[in-house]
């Protein structure tokens, strides 16, 4: 990897040279009740707009790469045949300007089971490898657990990484593309200085992480504790809304609707993100459900991102972005249910 | 200003490290229905055939296998084969009229257009059976899924030990295949059919098919490791018939089950149909009993 050091006020100088390009930032989006600002991804149209000392957004990246709702291909349908037509719907390349190191290594994660999986995603693919992602370095919030996930560092999946160093970036350049670009700015080679600050800087974040989770044997202990208790008290708790499964940035499971035009000429297949806590998710034909309770739903939601995942790919599918526990109207935290289901007390974070 | 180029993902052949061409991946077959049998008052027999010969050729699959069956702007869902892996593709689907797209397929005539994707999934392993006995016990609509094995066992009848068909329905009205019953005997297949209620005509068992199973194994006491059994029905079964075959020192892996669950996609995308966190439509839907055991919530 190469590295490169320049002034924050080139900062305006990458962006308008990327300006021509789509470009995606976390951007203000008001306040909550409690008069905290709130962020979230958006297209960018001023420079002035992004805001790169955002805290975390509300929802994550996924509407650009996987949209809630996708057209996947329309038929032509006539009399005695019909005929099939594919659009990935990805036509120009996005810029993602601002990324912390959670989503980044949400989309590394999704790339494992919808591109390396046996039959990958095209859709997915096609929006993937139109991506031009920089990435910022962040800073903890009290609900963040990405350090227990071991998320909170990236090391690929990105073009270029800033972490401030207080008058200047430090810029880890991982692509040819974002050398290209680098070569336009006012930059240089960092100093020995520079190397030390960059280290000190990453100390100093990671000092600030106070959410955590202990992940030492999880999937065991899912195994173990698959009938525990705490599951129903837990189930007792959660509404079934689906709420964590649409801020989170590496839930893909998803359902197919196929819908006729009025005349009779077209139909259409679309896909629409799903949660595994709504109902019906697991009723087949027939009317039988193979998870009826809302506990059932739930805990097959953690045994999925934190055994499941890891037994597939040897890294759990949850980055510890919190997302979840901050937007579940039941209050329901992934660090209090794991540490419930060691066997910590279900108030201990 | 850098404009970035578009990476387009069809024309990037380097895109995927094995499979270069990504369209391949949604591909539809288009097949037509050339033929439907009723079977019973709910179930009909489709016979679908991949209408480009040359494809249709290609289309090969392993008995145990499913294929997506797509009524364009209807839905699709997931069947297994239960016609012979030697047709190739030209299948049979034995369907029931259950939900949306299975009640529309229930009234299309001969002759529709439809879509087929596949196969997927998991397969019994026909060839490992070889020189054993083979037990297939199937409830009600769990026949259907294990027509394919019958088929590819009877095709090679010689490499195969004694074969036992256990199959139980709840009336002889929702018995499924009766008219190859003769033939399968015929074949020096042993087949025991069993209903839990008869009607004025049934002439055979009545009661459970556990019954008929205790009955099979009392007779047989060191049946043990020379069988093979494959179970197919709904989830109570499955339990009370497995527990039999261990009692009767049958090993973990030589009980294969083929489980049933939503599907949305046939790919390990949609997650509807995970167990626990395994994908029934790529670890199975045929699995060992060694690995239903390890599956939470499988049976």
């Amino acid at each position: 990897m190469l590295f490169r050091v320049f002034a924050k006020d080139q900062l305006i100088n990458l962006y308008d040279i990327l300006a021509v390009n789509h470009i995606v930032g976390p951007v203000s989006k008001g306040v909550d009740r409690h008069g905290a600002p709130l962020y979230d991804f958006d297209f960018i149209y001023d420079f002035a707009e992004l805001q790169l000392d955002y805290t975390a957004t509300i929802h994550s990246l996924k509407r650009f790469v996987l949209p809630p709702r996708e057209t996947l291909c329309t038929f032509d349908l006539q009399k005695d045949s019909w005929q099939k037509h594919v659009d990935f719907n990805a036509y120009k390349p996005t810029v993602y300007f601002g990324l912390h190191a959670c989503d980044i290594n949400a989309l590394n994660k999704l790339d494992k089971v919808l591109i390396g999986n046996v039959y990958p995603d095209p859709y997915y693919a096609a929006k993937r490898k139109n991506m031009f992602i920089i990435g910022v370095g962040c800073t903890p919030q009290p609900f963040c657990f990405c350090k227990s996930m071991g998320t909170d560092s990236v090391l690929h999946g990105f073009d270029l990484f800033l972490t401030d160093l207080g008058d200047s970036y430090f810029a880890e350049i991982h692509s040819a593309r974002a050398f290209a670009f680098m070569s336009s700015l006012e930059c240089r080679e960092p100093r020995h200085s520079e190397h030390l600050r960059f280290v000190e800087v990453n100390q100093e974040r990671m000092n600030r992480f106070t959410c955590h989770v202990d992940t030492t044997d999880l999937t065991k202990i899912l195994d173990l504790e698959f009938q525990a208790e705490v599951w129903q008290e837990w189930g007792r708790k959660c509404l079934s809304c689906g709420t964590c499964a649409n801020v989170c940035p590496t839930c893909y499971c998803y359902g197919i609707e196929e819908n006729v035009d009025l005349g009779l000429q077209h139909a259409t297949k679309t896909k629409h993100l799903y949660s595994c806590n709504l109902i019906d998710f697991a009723e087949v034909a027939g009317g039988h459900n193979f998870r009826p309770e809302s506990h059932d739903r739930l805990k097959y939601r953690y045994y999925h991102k934190h055994r499941g995942f890891v037994e597939a790919f040897e890294e759990s599918l949850c980055v510890g972005c919190g997302r979840c526990g901050q937007s579940c109207l039941a209050n329901i935290t992934v660090p209090e249910v794991i540490a419930s289901v060691r066997g910590e007390g279900a108030n201990h974070a | 200003m850098h404009k970035l180029p578009f990476v387009d993902v069809l024309a990037e052949k380097q895109n995927h490290a094995r499979k270069q061409d990504l369209t391949s991946f949604e591909y539809t077959f288009q097949a037509e229905i050339t033929n439907v049998y009723p079977l019973t008052t709910t179930e009909k027999l489709y016979q679908i055939q991949i209408i480009d010969p040359e494809e249709r050729q290609r289309f090969s699959f392993q008995p145990g296998q499913f294929v997506m069956l797509e009524l364009p702007g209807i839905g699709e869902a997931p069947f297994s084969i239960s016609s012979s892996p030697i047709r190739h593709g030209d299948i049979e689907l034995c369907i029931r009229a259950v939900g949306n797209m299975t009640d529309f397929l229930a009234r299309v005539p001969r002759g529709t257009r439809v879509g087929i994707s596949g196969p997927f999934g998991t397969s019994f392993p026909v060839e490992q059976m070889q020189g054993h006995d083979i037990m297939l016990i199937a409830g009600g609509l769990g026949i259907v899924p294990l027509r394919a094995p019958i088929f590819a066992v009877l095709e090679n009848r010689n490499r195969f030990g004694n074969i036992d068909i256990i199959y139980g329905a709840r009336n002889p009205s929702e018995l499924l295949f009766t008219y190859q019953y003769d033939m399968w005997r015929q074949f020096d297949i042993n087949l025991n059919i069993i209903v839990d209620t008869g009607d004025a005509d049934w002439q055979g068992p009545v009661g459970r098919i556990t019954t008929i199973l205790e009955q099979r194994i009392a007779a047989a006491p060191n049946m043990g490791k020379n069988t093979y059994a494959i179970v197919c029905g709904p989830p109570v079964m499955f339990k009370f018939v497995c527990d039999m075959l261990l009692k009767a020192h049958l090993p973990m892996q030589q009980i294969f089950v083929s489980l049933e669950r939503r599907m949305h996609c046939g790919r390990g995308k949609c997650c509807r149909c995970n167990i626990g966190s395994t994908y029934t439509c790529l670890e199975g839907p045929v699995f060992d009993y060694w690995s239903v055991m390890n599956m939470k919530e499988a049976i």
